[in-house]
């Protein structure tokens, strides 16, 4: 059932994006942007942790889980450290999704050859 | 049904944009249901090896972004893409993605402006941004909490 659950609202999220890149001419890195925006704000108010103990990996895969996940890191930071963690909370907890894209994409970058055009 | 060739073209232009949105979002309504069943499916062997809830989500992320860094560099996640639409971009796979093309491809304007500038071209607005909204959010939990 968790699989389906994930299936179902990690497919219904990613249609959302199609159709705002058919819809509007946004392109994907104007998509990323605003999905992760709004993943904040839905993990700020609460709405969005409650859509990934529902649909696990539904929700937090997509981008959207990313910006809920800052969200989350900002709070609890906030809670143990107090104003300096308004600073701090949000990139500590993207800290582990950054590093591994920089690393694997610079290995990748010194193994693979760009295609030629 | 009888119509002309010409009333015909007319009415194929009229239905077209709706059926290729329909399919444009049928394709992405798989593909990206299929990696977010996956990242299930590997929340599921990380709780089984003994992660902590909190700790089965990095390893997720971690994972998702390895494979999708591999398919980058083999070339094929341009080609899922051109497929799947968002159903590719959308997941955390298509930032790994955003991060690792052009790392690749900017490799020959050398390692430093190339691979190290141009690496977060697409991804760099998601931080900035991503940053700055959960900075607004801080701010007023810490206030209304």
């Amino acid at each position: 059932m968790d699989y389906i659950w994930a299936f179902l609202i990690g497919g219904a999220i990613c249609v959302v994006g199609q159709i705002l890149i058919d819809k509007t001419k946004l392109t994907s890195a104007r998509i990323l942007v605003f999905f992760v925006v709004a993943g904040v704000f839905l993990g700020g108010i609460g709405l969005y942790p409650r859509l990934v103990e529902f649909a696990g990996a539904g929700a937090s895969v997509p981008i959207l889980g990313f910006g809920n996940h800052l969200a989350r890191g900002v709070m609890e930071e906030i809670n143990s450290m107090g104003f300096i963690g308004i600073l701090t909370g949000g990139i500590k907890a993207a800290a582990a999704g950054i590093m591994a894209a920089v690393l694997f994409s610079f290995l990748a970058a010194l193994v693979f050859e760009p295609k030629a055009k | 049904m009888n119509v002309s060739k010409k009333e015909y073209e007319v009415m194929v232009k009229k239905a077209s944009p709706n059926s290729r949105l329909a399919a444009n979002c049928a394709r992405a309504f798989v593909v990206g249901g299929a990696i977010c069943a996956f990242g299930q499916m590997l929340y599921a062997i990380f709780g089984a090896l003994g992660a902590s809830r909190d700790m089965q989500g990095m390893l997720v992320a971690v994972t998702l972004i390895f494979l999708a860094a591999l398919v980058t560099g083999l070339g094929k996640y341009d080609d899922l893409v051109k497929f799947a639409g968002a159903g590719a971009s959308v997941p955390i796979t298509g930032f790994a993605n955003a991060v690792a093309a052009p790392a690749i491809e900017f490799k020959k304007e050398g390692y430093i402006m190339g691979v190290g500038a141009k690496m977060f071209l697409i991804a760099g607005p998601v931080i900035v941004y991503g940053t700055l909204a959960s900075m607004v959010v801080g701010l007023i939990y810490y206030f209304v909490r």
